[in-house]
């Protein structure tokens, strides 16, 4: 899918970035490390949650 | 899509559910808010509040952009339509929330008003330069999230002399309205709902940044933890919730940070600030008069303004009688507690506001909730 957006709002955009779109403007950008970072932590959380068997399903 | 279908992972959301279900503590009850329409959606759509423990409720918020916009708002976009012959643009959302005289956007257009669905901002101001003797009225609606697109059109509409350009400006700020939400003395009426912290919104965060949460936690001695919008996102946070609750602390803490920073979009906070400032009051649908809680445009930009252009006269406009949107807009009362929810009042045929949006939480509930409540029933039988 390919849309038009304003980057008027991330002047600091580089080619390559992600960004969040609302309403046709970028509004930010997306941290690479920051994501992966993220899904790390997800990934022990559920692991920890998994082992200490405190099901609900 | 990179960066969505990671954070949608259900065996790791059945991990999370499993920790913070570790993590509750027997016989304490965790009663948390989430603001946003658009976790709201995300809550419903992709069944988390299954996932999560007996011992953890969402409570929906006031959110959702179109469900806090009050009648009379709307009517004055449709007066501007029908009376004064403007062509009126608007994002999609708003064309269906009833407002006076059994009237709508929508049905005002079927009327033979010149209404307008726009994508963008920047579009309502493609149709000014393109009919140059017509006045065009951008109808603007909601939070941090919009407002900056809108103050790039005024700027932009300013820079050009657009003679024929004019924004309806109903923006609104979403800490002056959580603030509200435990302070106003309706919400004491109403009965107030015990909140033990919120999931704070993932968008408008990337603009305002953190920092605005913080003095907010401190106050009012109530986490927050600002979440992205995906499943995997909500879990975390409302697992940093409960940690908080359980440690007794009240923060502002951040889960989205892969979006959001303490500081926010400066650029988009500058250009919001050259073009608006603070209104003394506004009425929020379901809130009432809320202090500081909009924005107005700048008497620097007044040729812009549709209220001064027209001469718009703001008149309230009660809600109807049965419609339970106020006290589910406060989260006192769940969806199915409105005697018109699914019967008169339908997605397809909204009442109230609450419907109208996917991000409602009447709509979410309709959509995905009343499944589940019919599983239960059956189970219960």
């Amino acid at each position: 899918m390919r849309k038009a957006i304003s980057i008027a709002l991330t002047p600091d955009v580089a080619l390559g970035d992600y960004v969040i779109v609302h309403v046709g403007h970028a509004i930010g950008t997306l941290d690479a490390e920051e994501a992966a970072a993220t899904l790390a932590l997800f990934a022990e959380l559920a692991a920890s949650g998994a082992a200490a068997g405190g099901g609900v399903a | 899509m990179k960066y969505v279908d990671e954070f949608r992972d259900g065996t790791l959301a059945r991990g999370l559910a499993a920790r913070i279900a570790a993590e509750v503590q027997p016989g304490h009850r965790y009663q948390f808010m989430e603001f946003c329409g658009g976790h709201t959606h995300a809550i419903s759509r992709y069944g988390i509040a299954e996932l999560l423990p007996p011992a953890v409720r969402m409570i929906h918020g006031p959110g959702c952009p179109v469900c806090v916009l009050p009648i009379g708002r709307i009517d004055q976009a449709i007066g501007v339509a029908l009376d004064r012959g403007a062509i009126v643009c608007t994002y999609g959302d708003t064309m269906r929330v009833p407002a006076s005289r059994s009237l709508s956007l929508t049905q005002a257009k079927a009327q033979g008003g010149d209404i307008r669905m726009v994508y963008s901002a920047a579009d309502a101001l493609k149709v000014a330069r393109a009919q140059p003797g017509r006045e065009v009225v951008f109808f603007a609606i909601g939070f941090e999230t919009t407002t900056p697109p809108t103050a790039l059109v005024i700027r932009q509409a300013a820079q050009e002399r657009l003679a024929n350009f004019s924004v309806l400006c109903c923006h609104v700020l979403t800490p002056s309205a959580i603030t509200y939400i435990l302070e106003s003395p309706e919400v004491r009426r109403y009965g107030a709902v015990p909140i033990d912290g919120f999931v704070g919104p993932a968008h408008v965060s990337i603009v305002i940044g953190s920092r605005p949460y913080e003095h907010f936690a401190a106050v009012y001695r109530k986490p927050v933890v600002i979440a992205g919008f995906e499943p995997l996102d909500v879990m975390q946070a409302v697992l940093m919730l409960v940690r908080q609750v359980n440690e007794g602390r009240a923060e502002a803490e951040n889960q989205f940070l892969r979006a959001v920073t303490r500081e926010g979009n400066l650029a988009a906070q500058r250009v919001v600030q050259q073009v608006f400032e603070v209104r003394e009051c506004f009425e929020w649908r379901g809130l009432g008069e809320v202090p500081f809680s909009a924005l107005k445009i700048r008497s620097e930009y007044a040729g812009f303004d549709a209220e001064r252009r027209f001469g718009l006269v703001y008149a309230p406009v009660p809600d109807h009688k049965q419609c339970e949107c106020g006290a589910i807009l406060r989260g006192v009362k769940r969806p199915t507690d409105c005697k018109l929810f699914g019967n008169v009042c339908t997605p397809e045929n909204p009442v109230g506001s609450c419907m109208v949006s996917s991000e409602g939480a009447c709509a979410a509930h309709y959509a995905y909730g009343r499944f589940r409540d019919a599983r239960e029933g059956r189970e219960a039988a």
